[in-house]
């Protein structure tokens, strides 16, 4: 199901953000935005979600098969958002358990065991989130998010919180589990945009446009010493860098 | 783990002592302050009579707490469930609490007569807003990124309040429960002072009246053992309710679990 974005406008406090702008997510491609803070990349993946109501945000989306995108996004945050009162496995079921008055069925927990099993966590499942690390809240996050079976995952930074070497294992993991699906990313890290990503684009100016997209070669999750990874980071930085000036 | 048990038993022993030397050093008579001894004997021998008022002013207590607590939980629900109720009710709320309830204790006697009623409605309407406060305050504060995950997952607003908001504000909940356990006496007992046949509010203002300081004494002291029990009780089963809740105070390192 590709997915279109059509002009979408966002404005903070009366100044224009961004307007006209059209964003295209071909299906089960991994999409990423890059930009600076305060250029909308977030009230932008709140509008898909349908979260936006802090922001003055507006646009109209489009899905290939004719039905409304709403009820078919998962959204994963920078902050995991584990229900800490909620162990490992029931913070995995909380769709099912929002939707069954806080109750879920034996073929859901199996399903939930198993990817908690799929990202690492298998022997956590009855631990509380406040006894993980950050990097294990953030798989716990990746496997709610996976739970959900939505065509379209919209991902808010989702491991910026972490140090490097965790980051790029949550990186391989997240584009294994997640290959066939949707994707849009937002990020700060040209590195992990490039990593992960079918297309790269990057958000900015002002009123902020989307550039090209950028498609780097071959498979994800790249190496982080691939050359042609290396040589686009670099290009990527530059344009970042010349935005600002 | 054996300090733990024997602070208490420490602080009592301290205390007791203090009070000792207050009686030596005043050189008070007994009909004025009398010592721990001499309060201990009349406890124990006046054991009936003190324990039949103690269990009047103890359902008082439990009655006014659950009644209190009930109704505050269901203000701050309505509270928060109906947005434009909160311009109409919040007023009443804080008027309610400007009123001293010493103040209208002879008017709820005057209403509901001289039996337990008036009592529990003396405790219930002293513990009714920090509970209702507490609540509120809890239901309200809930992290707007629980609930926009919430709405992204497709959950009803029932489902929200019940599953969302409803746990997050367990720990606040707690809170006023606590502040409702430490008040919840003060409520019963003047109650009593302002007319009753029975409880030890009664018997305190009767004992006083015949001079029989002693007798005060004990009874004091059994309201005080009431409220301390019922504050560790109540402290029990809040941290029952909120086990998520790790108590940092007692485990440093509890801080920094997020980036261990």
């Amino acid at each position: 199901m590709d997915i279109r974005l059509e002009n979408a406008s966002l404005s903070w406090q009366h100044h224009c953000v961004f307007s006209g702008l059209n964003l295209d997510l071909p299906a089960r491609q991994w999409t990423s935005i890059l930009g600076q803070s305060g250029v909308g990349k977030s009230s932008l993946l709140q509008l898909l979600c349908g979260i936006a109501d802090d922001a003055d945000v507006h646009g109209r989306v489009y899905c290939s098969d004719g039905k409304p995108l709403a009820g078919r996004v998962a959204w994963m945050a920078q902050d995991d958002l584990l229900l800490p009162w909620l162990s490992v496995l029931d913070n995995v079921l909380l769709e099912a358990r929002l939707h069954q008055h806080g109750r879920c069925n034996a073929e859901q927990r199996e399903r939930a065991r198993y990817l908690l099993a799929q990202v690492g966590l298998a022997q956590l499942a009855d631990a509380r989130p406040a006894q993980l690390s950050g990097g294990q809240r953030q798989r716990v996050a990746l496997a709610r998010t996976l739970f959900q079976e939505r065509p379209l995952v919209c991902m808010d930074e989702p491991f910026s919180a972490l140090d490097a070497i965790n980051r790029l294992k949550l990186q391989d993991l997240a584009a294994q589990l997640l290959a066939d699906r949707t994707v849009l990313m937002i990020t700060h890290d040209p590195l992990e945009a490039l990593r992960l990503s079918d297309r790269v684009l990057v958000l900015q100016g002002r009123p902020a446009r989307l550039s090209a997209p950028i498609t780097p070669p071959g498979d994800a999750p790249r190496q982080v010493s691939d050359p042609a990874v290396l040589s686009l980071q670099g290009q990527l930085l530059e344009l970042l860098a010349g935005g600002r000036a | 783990m054996i300090a733990r048990m024997l602070r208490p038993l420490l602080i009592t022993l301290g205390l007791t002592l203090l009070w000792q030397c207050v009686v030596w050093l005043s050189a008070a008579p007994p009909f004025i302050l009398p010592g721990p001894l001499q309060v201990l004997d009349t406890l124990l021998q006046q054991l009936p009579l003190l324990t039949r008022h103690a269990a009047v002013t103890l359902a008082e207590i439990l009655l006014g707490l659950l009644c209190g607590v009930l109704l505050g939980l269901a203000s701050a629900l309505s509270l928060i469930t109906w947005g434009g109720l909160r311009r109409w009710l919040m007023p009443v709320l804080v008027v309610s609490q400007a009123i001293p309830v010493f103040a209208l204790a002879p008017v709820l006697m005057l209403w509901l007569g001289y039996g337990m009623a008036s009592k529990v409605a003396m405790a219930t309407l002293i513990i009714y807003f920090p509970v209702t406060a507490a609540c509120f305050d809890g239901l309200r504060r809930t992290p707007t990124g629980y609930l926009k995950l919430a709405r992204t997952l497709g959950a009803s607003r029932r489902a929200q309040l019940l599953q969302i908001r409803l746990p997050a504000a367990l720990p606040a909940f707690a809170s006023g429960l606590r502040v409702a356990a430490s008040v919840a006496p003060i409520g019963a007992v003047v109650g009593e002072w302002v007319g009753s046949s029975t409880g030890l509010g009664y018997l305190m203002l009767n004992a006083n009246a015949r001079m029989q300081v002693d007798l005060m004494f004990a009874a004091l002291l059994v309201l005080a053992l009431i409220a301390v029990a019922l504050y560790f009780l109540i402290d029990h089963l809040a941290r029952r309710l909120t086990p998520w809740q790790a108590d940092t105070l007692l485990n440093p390192d509890a801080g920094s679990a997020g980036s261990r």
